[in-house]
């Protein structure tokens, strides 16, 4: 599953922990040479908490098979909009969505939901495991989806690719509660990729943990990027420069900057986007 | 499961069809079924409750037209003649409450402050645990044991002790036989007083430590602030336990049926028989010949309906007062 | 002056302070003394017989209380398949699809239904179930007795979906579970261990109730094929008893006690036990 990138070495060096400076993503500038398919194409959103707009007519592009990230200060509306992406907002009473949101050209406020979340799935801020088996927790999406197969397979599969199945395989039948909490957040993705989605939301994943769970998770981004195409919210600056491809600003439920994140990092348009970079609000 | 795929494929912009089918199926899958199966059964709690009142208005019609509100005052009780009242049962109903409040209320509240403000965590809250299963103790063994325990030591000790003490008081005279409305009060008060305990130790639990703090601070003792601060501020709460307790006791049945004696008279004297309307309506409902002797002893049923109804109410308003608003000010 | 004050207050303090002790220990010594009445007044009359035997008749010493026990037993099932159900699903509604003023209306009327004296839901279930089959029988027992379980499974049932957290219905709608299944999968088994304490403590309280019965179920010397005819129970032969004026039935009634309290105390401090020990960690 590993990819054959460019200077993987410079990876390793950029995803190391021990790297105190902001480094930046040199990947992206090879791959947007040529026109990447876009996953996501959001136009016009805008969002309301009832009477309270919180996101304002966001037009965006997620490109397939790379990792977009969403930086901004707190209450910018980042989050919001990473979960109309799977309609989760509409588990909020009084919560509208104005928009246009195509998942390959398709209206995702038009498809079943159920399907939507099959093919797009969600990462929390906390990790979130039911208080099941490790290996029911990843079955689960499989069992409920009415996947009927050879299970333990899939289950092996989702934990390699969550770089977490060596840790578990010995355990698979103990309660997930018995994980740490980084090791927890690994398993909840997993159980995210055993359905298999083409788009994997990820809200601050690695806020809750330390840094050297964080660098794994990071890692594991970086593998996955190959099979599924990602959204990341995150209020680590330096997370979105080691992790992403692409960055977007957002401030005030408004997108202020959209591009690749070593422009983004290093030369962005907007001065707002400069101010909020180099540390002067947020 | 399709695996992904690397292209992005455009669709036809319009996907009805497929929203359609994916509405049918949604129905079909149950979500919308869940809700209406859950609606029914939360309903049906309501019809219940509903087919009940509706079921004791019906079947005591017969004695309602007879009697009317003569009902409430008419102190006879005459199954031959078929004469109903009620205000026997209703008066001892009343003095069974109250001497069991009068004893189990300054018990209980003392418990609850022991609970609250003394006893260190865990042992007050083993010790409300145990008090908790004393609530758990069906009212048969209750009767058991104030046919077996209490009546005797009411005869024997209690009964010679206070008429010795009290005994120029309208209250205490009399004679004793160990049943009555002083027995079925002191059985009716342990029965109660967990209730009592378990609400006021929670409400003093939520007074702000700030108060007492504050009494203390200005030199208060422990007990001053406590019976001069943090008991009012629970006041509220503690009235809702009182009526909580109250409603309990007078709906029981069991017990006092076994200790009161069974005698539908209106006596000052609470070392006299008496008669609880639960206990007439166990008493002589399967022994009741005629419609009217039985439409009365359900009428008597409504009655009681009506006053656990009131008391529960008044309960649940002063308890969720308190937790609302916190305490009034002393 | 102030100094005999001073002291009349620190005396009055350490005494009610210590009365306040008193009352809680006395009424704590209250369970401890019901208990010790009935193990040595019970225990002394419990012996093979009052669990295999039927009573004999009046006069007769000895004999037992078989029936009265399946009797508890068949009633008790009775109640466990009409009300748990409802109360469970009702709480299900409560706790995940509730709008806002009929699940007040609905809460209300299960707290008014919890407060009606249990003599009155025996007359309930007289004129709903005896009336119309003009005799008595287990039916009406069992539907006086099923519908008291109904408050106690609700609040139960609700309060402990309520506690699991929302952040797992959020994983599982995520992964496209619907609500549902969602609720089948997810949240009913997290919420598992205090549904069924609720459950448990509801079959307890029922299962010492005396009043209902009493014109219901009636009681009955012998054994009671089906459901259709009067049954013994438990709590009603203690009461028959303990107010005959027989020696033997006195003692039979004190070991009928002790095997009820005995089985309701189990109940209680066993569900307790298991509920507080179990938390939220065990896999389900």
């Amino acid at each position: 599953m590993a990819s054959a990138a460019q200077g993987s070495d410079a990876t390793a060096a950029r995803l190391s922990p021990k790297v105190d400076k902001v480094e930046v993503s040199d990947h992206s500038a090879a791959a947007s040479k040529k026109e990447a398919p876009v996953r996501f194409q959001i136009s016009n959103l805008n969002f309301f908490y009832g009477a309270k707009q919180a996101v304002f007519d966001v037009n965006l592009s997620i490109p397939a098979k790379k990792v977009t990230a969403l930086i901004g200060p707190s209450g910018c509306g980042k989050s919001t909009f990473l979960r109309t992406l799977n309609r989760m907002n509409e588990l909020i009473r009084h919560s509208r969505v104005v928009g246009d949101i195509r998942l390959d050209g398709q209206d995702i406020l038009q498809m079943d939901v159920v399907a939507l979340r099959r093919r797009v799935g969600m990462v929390f801020q906390r990790p979130n495991p039911f208080p099941k088996s490790i290996y029911d927790n990843v079955a689960y999406g499989l069992r409920i989806n009415g996947y009927k197969g050879r299970l333990d397979d899939l289950v092996e599969h989702s934990l390699r690719r969550a770089a977490l199945w060596e840790e578990v395989k010995d355990y698979l039948h103990k309660s997930a509660f018995a994980l740490s909490g980084g090791q927890q957040q690994r398993l909840c993705i997993a159980r995210a990729l055993a359905v298999d989605p083409e788009v994997l939301l990820l809200d601050e994943p690695c806020s809750a943990l330390d840094p050297v769970t964080t660098a794994k998770i990071e890692e594991l981004m970086f593998h996955l990027k190959d099979s599924c195409t990602m959204a990341i919210v995150t209020h680590n600056m330096q997370q979105a420069a080691r992790a992403s491809d692409f960055t977007a600003f957002m401030l005030d439920g408004k997108l202020i900057e959209h591009s690749e994140t070593s422009k983004l990092f290093t030369t962005p348009h907007d001065p707002r986007t400069e101010a909020y970079i180099t540390g002067r609000f947020g | 499961m399709s695996s992904t795929s690397a292209n992005a494929v455009e669709h036809a912009p319009s996907p009805s069809p497929g929203a359609a089918r994916a509405l049918l199926r949604r129905y079909l899958d149950g979500d919308e079924v869940a809700h209406v199966i859950t609606l029914v059964f939360a309903a049906s709690i309501i019809l219940i409750t509903s087919l009940l009142v509706y079921q004791l208005w019906l079947n005591s019609a017969a004695s309602r037209h007879a009697f009317g509100w003569h009902f409430w005052i008419s102190q006879t009780w005459d199954p031959v003649f078929e004469h109903f009242g009620a205000l026997p049962f209703i008066y001892g109903t009343m003095v069974t409450s109250a001497v069991s409040l009068v004893i189990a209320l300054p018990l209980g509240l003392a418990a609850a402050i022991f609970l609250s403000e003394l006893a260190p965590r865990n042992i007050s809250d083993t010790i409300s645990f145990l008090i908790d299963l004393l609530a758990a103790v069906p009212s048969v063994i209750y009767g058991l044991l104030g046919i077996f325990v209490v009546v005797p030591l009411m005869r024997t000790t209690i009964g010679p002790a206070l008429k010795g003490a009290f005994g120029f008081l309208h209250i205490f005279s009399g004679p004793n036989y160990g049943v009555g409305f002083l027995t079925a009060g002191i059985v009716l008060a342990i029965m109660i007083v967990p209730f009592i305990i378990s609400v006021s130790r929670e409400v003093l639990l939520t007074v702000p430590r700030e108060q007492r703090e504050a009494a203390m601070g200005l030199g208060a003792t422990r007990w001053e602030a406590t019976w001069k601060v943090v008991v009012p501020w629970a006041r509220t709460g503690i009235m809702g336990s009182v009526f909580l307790a109250l409603a309990r006791a007078v709906g029981e049945t069991m017990a006092v049926t076994m200790v009161i004696g069974n005698d539908p008279k209106i006596t000052a004297s609470l070392f006299a028989p008496g008669y609880t309307i639960a206990a007439v309506i166990a008493n002589e409902f399967t022994e009741a010949t005629g419609s009217l002797y039985l439409s009365a002893l359900i009428e008597l049923g409504l009655v009681l309906f009506l006053i656990t109804f009131i008391l529960n109410g008044l309960a649940r308003l002063l308890i969720l007062a308190t937790e609302r608003g916190g305490g009034h000010p002393v | 002056m102030m100094r005999i004050r001073l002291i009349w207050r620190k005396s009055l303090n350490v005494v009610m302070l210590t009365l306040t002790g008193v009352a809680a220990f006395a009424v704590v010594s209250v369970l401890f003394m019901i208990l010790g009445y009935l193990i040595y007044n019970g225990g002394k009359s419990l012996n093979w017989a009052f669990f295999t035997q039927l009573p004999k008749p009046v006069g007769e010493t000895g004999g037992g209380m078989a029936n009265a026990i399946v009797g508890s037993m068949k009633l008790l099932v009775l109640a466990a398949l009409m009300g748990l159900p409802v109360g469970l699903i009702a709480g299900v509604y409560l706790a995940e699809f509730g709008g806002r003023t009929f699940a007040f209306i609905v809460r209300y009327t299960t707290d008014l239904l919890n407060g009606v004296p249990s003599i009155v839901m025996g007359i309930f279930a007289y004129s709903l179930v005896v009336l119309p089959m003009k005799h008595f029988s287990t039916w009406a027992g069992g539907v006086a007795l099923g519908i008291m379980v109904i408050p106690i499974t609700l609040r139960a049932t609700e309060e402990f979906l309520h506690s699991v957290p929302n952040s797992l219905r959020e994983g599982a709608m995520a992964l496209g579970a619907s609500k549902w299944k969602t609720i089948a999968t997810v949240i009913l088994p997290a919420a598992k261990g205090g549904i069924i304490t609720g459950m448990l403590l509801s079959l307890a309280r029922v299962a010492g109730e005396t009043a209902p019965l009493l014109f219901t179920a009636f009681g009955n010397q012998f054994w009671s094929p089906g459901f259709n005819q009067p049954i013994a129970s438990l709590p009603v032969m203690i009461y028959t008893y303990a107010i005959a004026p027989y020696e033997d039935w006195h003692r039979q009634a004190w070991a009928a006690g002790l095997v009820l309290l005995g089985l309701v105390l189990l109940a209680n401090v066993g569900t307790r036990l298991a509920l507080s020990r179990g938390g939220g960690s065990r896999s389900v």
